[in-house]
């Protein structure tokens, strides 16, 4: 089950902690890859380790015009086509709403939604085309509860799940599924830099009682992209050790 | 019939998965021969391939009849 030898992906934010365990998840599987990701020399390293054919493609995801062209770039250097598309990258611009600025906002919105839309919309193409497509997004649970100090962040989450929604329904018929991982707290860099004292308050709201790992979060891509869960669209999975049941 | 109405009926008949004998040119892509918005657009890229012309939306959202993509198509390829 879940084999998806023969299928190619595009995942971006590639080379970050979920996004890398995102990305050997499908190569094990058996998917080729492109990885995205806009830390160019981590990038590479991250390709060498994963070995095989997968390709690299650099973009720094809040360039509007390098977003548009990472699709056609990735469907080149894959033989044409994109079987799925998993939405990783995103980026924190932690401060409280009245303190925060203009561009903390935009920069976050930019980064986690709107790159995020312009990129189905190019790899739509392609699926409708192939009548197969399975695009997955990775949201937050901050995207259904709120955090305060991340009302960009939240924003931009709570907005992929809508969309998500919004575009499973135009592309249902074409057998294209669009659905969206909501992490927990997961052991990554973004985690890594939360002072001790709160970790501990986290996991006290935890009932698994541990911070998640990226291959918690990797195997719920992989089963959406699969062709077992062609049934499934418009959703989100929480992969969160419990501490939100929505 | 000219070569490009051959070859958008031709078209029009596997995407819409219809019979050749009900793709007139007066056929509606939406009232007559049962497409969705979706269709349409796929209609349109499909189009785009086949002639090599680039159709804007604004001209795609004009184009409903197999007729309109007809001349469309010859007024515009290359």
């Amino acid at each position: 089950m879940f084999d998806l030898t023969g299928m190619t992906a595009l995942v971006t934010g590639a080379s970050g902690g979920i996004g890398s365990a995102i990305a050997k998840a499908l190569a094990a599987q058996g998917a080729r890859l492109a990885i995205s990701g806009s830390n160019v020399d981590k990038l590479e390293a991250f390709r060498a380790e994963l070995g095989g054919d997968h390709v690299a493609l650099p973009c720094n995801l809040s360039d509007a015009a390098a977003v548009d062209a990472l699709v056609p770039q990735a469907a080149e250097a894959l033989g044409g086509k994109i079987d799925i598309l998993v939405n990783n990258a995103g980026v924190t611009r932690d401060n409280l709403a009245m303190r925060m600025k203009d561009e903390e906002w935009d920069q976050v919105i930019r980064v986690n939604l709107e790159a995020a839309f312009r990129l189905i919309r190019a790899a739509a193409k392609p699926m409708m085309k192939a009548r197969f497509g399975r695009v997955i997004s990775i949201t937050s649970v901050v995207g259904a509860t709120g955090n305060p100090g991340q009302a960009n962040y939240a924003a931009s989450k709570a907005g992929l799940v809508g969309m998500s929604k919004a575009l499973a329904q135009e592309l249902a018929s074409r057998n294209i599924t669009v659905n969206c991982v909501a992490p927990g707290f997961i052991a990554s860099a973004m985690t890594d830099v939360l002072p001790e004292a709160q970790k501990e308050g986290l996991l006290g709201k935890i009932p698994a009682g541990k911070l998640g790992e990226g291959g918690d979060v990797a195997a719920a891509v992989v089963y959406l992209a699969s062709r077992e869960a062609g049934y499934v669209t418009g959703q989100t999975l929480h992969v969160n050790g419990g501490m939100a049941m929505i | 019939m000219s070569e490009t109405a051959e070859r958008v009926k031709k078209i029009v008949v596997e995407h819409l998965g219809v019979e050749a004998d009900k793709v007139n040119e007066d056929a509606s892509f939406i009232d007559d021969l049962g497409a969705d918005s979706l269709d349409i657009v796929e209609l349109v890229m499909a189009f785009e391939e086949e002639f090599g012309v680039e159709i804007p939306d604004d001209a795609a959202e004009k184009i409903a009849t197999v007729k309109d993509a007809i001349s469309y198509i010859d007024a515009n390829k290359g």
